[in-house]
């Protein structure tokens, strides 16, 4: 074949990287026997295997052509909201057409490269990538100079300030970031909306909750009054209702939830015993360990799990952590009763909810 | 016979040919167009399915682009309250984001919205598992040694802010999904010692969630991260361009040659028709298989959550991490350190990097190796790098897989303490074990090549000599695969210098001498190494008249016998 002479004849290698000799070196056992001859591929000898090639990549093509035209179609054709075996109609539809269009043109160009064109390899030269000992030399010679012309080596005073004048343009650069947000607060951190007699409400009609309202084993996702809206605006407006971004950040810290356990099998901390209404238990919802809402309730063994990371709070024994990443128990909040039974705060927790942070142990 | 390229009417005087002179003298004219087609035209490109791995993470990057240039038409990224009032009627009146809001516009009432989001996703999905297999090729096959080190860390640089990427882009829609992220973010950010509350505050505008993040992310997401991508990737293929492609040894491949087809046209062809095989695999996914249905989720709400949150794919490692963890915080100094947290959230994630970004480092000072390497190894014959990469595979998996323990305890009926605490202890046990495994595997193939060489393929044709003794006849292998066999070096332990000069003057040998022969000698004290001429020579005399000799003269076509003693050939 003819590529064979191509293939010895390898640019002088003056300067470069020894070739390898052609005897093997000491102690390699085989010889590098050269490139394989290359074969003819089937297409290269049999005609009509070639023109059935090129009637398939030439198919390709033309199907593509059509798929695409059918996306154009089916753009305004198909209607929304319909489905077709399952899938959204139009979804399905554009998709399938421009993804089969784009896959035949790809499967097509990679048929076409690999059966019809000539397909030799070719051996390159490759070069040693570090520069020569004279570029190096030649290198070295330029710098040199224009460091003696500029006289950075010399003109040390100059060089130093203006070291010092571009080091401290980093300043600004951080400087300018400080706006991004306000320092934290203790309030910001450790305080949350509920108050002494603000009342515990079901988090999503905003219903103000009785202890009668809770069977025994029951958990309910609950809220501070204030956090949500009763579809009544004049309601909302004497609660103090609030909204947008105040009502998530506030949610954030201030969610809770209540659950009604045997008063028998409660073993409340120190200092706790009075905290529940009747065996109804309130407890902030924000995981202690990176912030998710915990929400798996086990009723039999009074476990709350996180469905983050599963940390695990017993809830009858002061929402100590019983398994997982999560370090403090879950914060508290003690329960009253107005004076029309509803179950109300008795003020806010005592403890930090939520994640950690560096200064949670300060002060 | 294929057609030679060469009896062909020269380009200039066809018909085409002539229609383009004008504009391309003008081109050559600006940029001297000709130069660079004389050097790039036929720039070669070796070939091996492989290496089409770093090419499906680049073609699915410009998908990316593309689908999500589109995406930006519509999305609004702000936190602005508005109620829904779309067609997805579960959702009308609520409460939600501007972001949410638009997102649910793109995928119900922009027509191919809903595809183009769901292709943005996937080819992402594609786009990081691609570039991460693609590093594995180049770990396990040596690739990143001299002088591929530089082009080894902008990979690694790529790696890493590609995962960022990931994660700021399904952060955007805020959705519950993308909050409960978020949030799980907000607490990683606070429990990096000393600064952590602060870092929080300037990312969210002050208190979680706030009304800041979706705009900030959203910029982060298509234009700092994007733009240093895009500089980085192009970084990436001009080295690869400049320093040439590396290639698997083998007859006639060198580490002074390159061999492969040409870049015109070949290469051209299927390089870019794999461009469209990406790109239509991508679309048809997103045709059949729903990815992120943020309808589902509803609007982010601090206060909810639902079951079985899964990050994308490439988080995996890092919320197993967060799971598996012990409760351990402490308190100094009045500082709260969250370990239960900053380890596996934080740390975790620098560790790899850093260790990806060392080792070719460290590699080179332990096997003293200086001289540039354009030949790709084969793993087993460096069976302590190949068992140090399927550890850190197993350490991933095992971190991965504890990422979704609470689906595994559903799948096999366990409990999920015991998956956990399993988990705890496999994380470092497992490693210890796929390191020991995968070494005696490697050294076990390189004794298997080494028994070929010297003794060719078991026929399994048992012959009967006339004193009654059985043996197996064994075939010959071909020169062109006993040079593939053998072509790789013989690497041995490095060795302290003496403890006396050869005057006999006591020269202490540094401790960092010690340390690196220890080095040198778990990397290379159990490797096979091929056989000598020697024992090439011997290993044939030993098998005198029965067993066929390995000849340099051997029939080319004869590549030993198959399992049934048929000869093969070509």
């Amino acid at each position: 074949m003819s590529d064979q002479d191509r293939r010895d004849e390898r640019p002088p290698g003056a300067g470069e990287l020894e070739p390898r000799a052609e005897a093997p070196p000491p102690g390699d056992p085989i010889p590098d026997p050269g490139l394989p001859e290359e074969f003819p591929r089937p297409s290269d000898v049999d005609p009509a295997l070639e023109r059935r090639y090129e009637r398939q990549v030439a198919g390709m093509f033309g199907l593509a052509t059509l798929l695409t035209l059918g996306f154009c179609v089916a753009y305004f054709a198909v209607p929304e909201d319909q489905t077709l075996f399952g899938f959204d109609a139009l979804n399905f539809t554009l998709g399938m057409t421009l993804g089969g269009a784009l896959l035949l043109i790809g499967l097509g160009a990679v048929q076409w490269a690999r059966q019809l064109m000539h397909n030799e390899e070719i051996d390159e030269h490759r070069h040693s990538i570090a520069s020569s000992e004279e570029d190096r030399a030649a290198a070295l010679a330029i710098t040199t100079t224009s460091a003696a012309e500029s006289g950075l080596g010399r003109r040390t005073m100059i060089r130093n300030s203006l070291f010092g004048a571009l080091g401290v343009l980093g300043l600004p650069t951080v400087i300018l970031l400080r706006d991004l947000g306000p320092l934290p607060t203790d309030e910001s951190l450790r305080t949350t909306v509920w108050t002494k007699g603000m009342r515990v409400v079901n988090d999503v009609a905003g219903t103000p909750i009785r202890p009668e309202d809770l069977e025994l084993g029951q958990l309910v996702n609950a809220e501070p009054a204030v956090l949500v809206p009763t579809g009544d605006p004049e309601q909302d407006e004497e609660i103090g209702v609030l909204h947008g971004v105040e009502l998530l950040n506030a949610k954030a810290k201030a969610a809770v939830i209540l659950v009604r356990i045997d008063p028998q099998e409660i073993t409340p901390p120190a200092g706790r015993e009075d905290w529940d209404v009747a065996g109804i238990l309130c407890y902030s919802k924000i995981c202690t360990h990176v912030g998710c809402p915990i929400s798996l309730w086990e009723q039999q063994t009074h476990n709350v799990l996180c469905p983050c990371h599963q940390s695990t709070f017993d809830l009858a024994d002061g929402g100590k952590v019983t398994f997982g990443p999560a370090h403090r128990p879950l914060p508290q909040l003690q329960l009253g009763v107005d004076a029309e039974g509803y179950l109300i705060a008795m003020g806010d927790f005592q403890e930090q909810v939520g994640p950690s942070y560096p200064e949670l142990g300060r002060d | 016979m294929s057609d030679s390229p060469t009896v062909s009417k020269p380009i200039e005087e066809t018909k085409t040919g002539k229609a383009a002179a004008g504009p391309v003298k003008w081109l050559d004219e600006q940029v001297r167009l000709a130069t660079l087609v004389k050097v790039f035209g036929r720039k070669v490109f070796p070939d091996h399915p492989t290496f089409l791995l770093g090419e499906i993470a680049l073609w699915s990057f410009v998908v990316l682009l593309l689908s999500g240039t589109f995406l930006t038409f519509w999305f609004i990224p702000s936190q602005g309250e508005v109620i829904y009032d779309g067609s997805y009627a579960p959702l009308r009146g609520l409460e939600m984001s501007e972001a949410y809001a638009s997102t649910l516009h793109l995928s119900f009432e922009v027509r191919g919205g809903l595809l183009m989001r769901q292709i943005h996703h996937w080819s992402a999905m594609i786009f990081i598992a691609g570039l991460t297999i693609h590093m594995l090729r180049h770990f396990f096959t040596g690739a990143y040694r001299k002088p591929r080190e530089l082009n080894w860390l902008i990979g690694i640089g790529i790696f890493a802010l590609a995962i960022v990427e990931g994660f700021a882009g399904y952060s955007l829609p805020d959705d519950l999904l993308s909050g409960t992220g978020l949030r799980i973010a907000e607490g990683l950010m606070r429990s990096i010692p000393i600064v952590g509350t602060y870092i929080s505050y300037f990312v969210f505008g002050g208190e979680f969630p706030g009304d800041d993040l979706v705009a900030r992310l959203f910029i982060v997401h298509v234009l700092l991260i994007p733009g240093i991508l895009v500089a980085l990737i192009t970084l990436h293929l001009i080295l690869v361009f400049y320093q040439k492609h590396t290639q698997w040894p083998g007859p006639g491949r060198t580490e002074h040659n390159v061999v492969g087809p040409p870049m015109l046209p070949i290469y051209a062809a299927k390089a870019g028709g794999f461009f469209f095989i990406v790109f239509g695999v991508c679309t048809l996914l997103s045709a059949l298989f729903q990815i992120n249905a943020v309808w589902n989720y509803g609007p982010y709400n601090p206060a909810e959550v639902t079951a079985g949150s899964q990050p994308d794919w490439y988080m995996g490692w890092l919320e197993g991490g967060l799971r598996i963890m012990p409760n351990w915080e402490t308190t100094i100094f009045g500082w709260t350190f969250s370990w239960n947290i900053f380890v596996p959230g934080v740390l975790l994630f620098g560790v790899l990097v850093t260790l990806l970004a060392l080792y070719p480092f460290v590699e080179r000072w332990v096997t003293g190796d200086e001289r540039e390497h354009h030949l790709l190894e084969r793993p087993r014959n460096a069976p302590v790098r190949t068992a140090l990469g399927v550890a850190g595979i197993t350490a991933y998996g095992l971190l991965w897989a504890a990422g979704g323990n609470d689906i595994l305890a559903v799948w096999f009926h366990v409990s999920i303490y015991q998956i956990t605490w399993f988990m705890r202890f496999a994380v470092f046990i497992g490693p210890v074990i796929a390191f020991i495994v995968t070494k005696r595997i490697c050294i076990a193939l390189q004794r298997k090549d080494r028994d070929i060489v010297l003794h060719g393929f078991e026929t399994g044709i048992i012959v009967r000599s006339p004193d009654g003794e059985y043996t197996e006849r064994h075939a010959p292998v071909t020169p062109g695969e006993a040079y593939r066999l053998t072509e790789h070096e013989r690497v041995s332990v490095a060795e302290l210098p003496a403890e006396t000069d050869e005057n006999g003057v006591r020269a202490p040998v540094r401790r960092i001498d010690k340390v690196r022969a220890r080095a040198s000698g778990f990397f290379f004290r159990d490797v096979v190494n091929k056989p000598t001429r020697e024992e090439l020579e011997e290993a044939h005399h030993h098998g005198d008249g029965e067993q066929p000799e390995i000849e340099a003269d051997a029939d080319d076509s004869f590549r030993g016998v198959t399992e049934t003693g048929v000869p093969r050939s070509h």
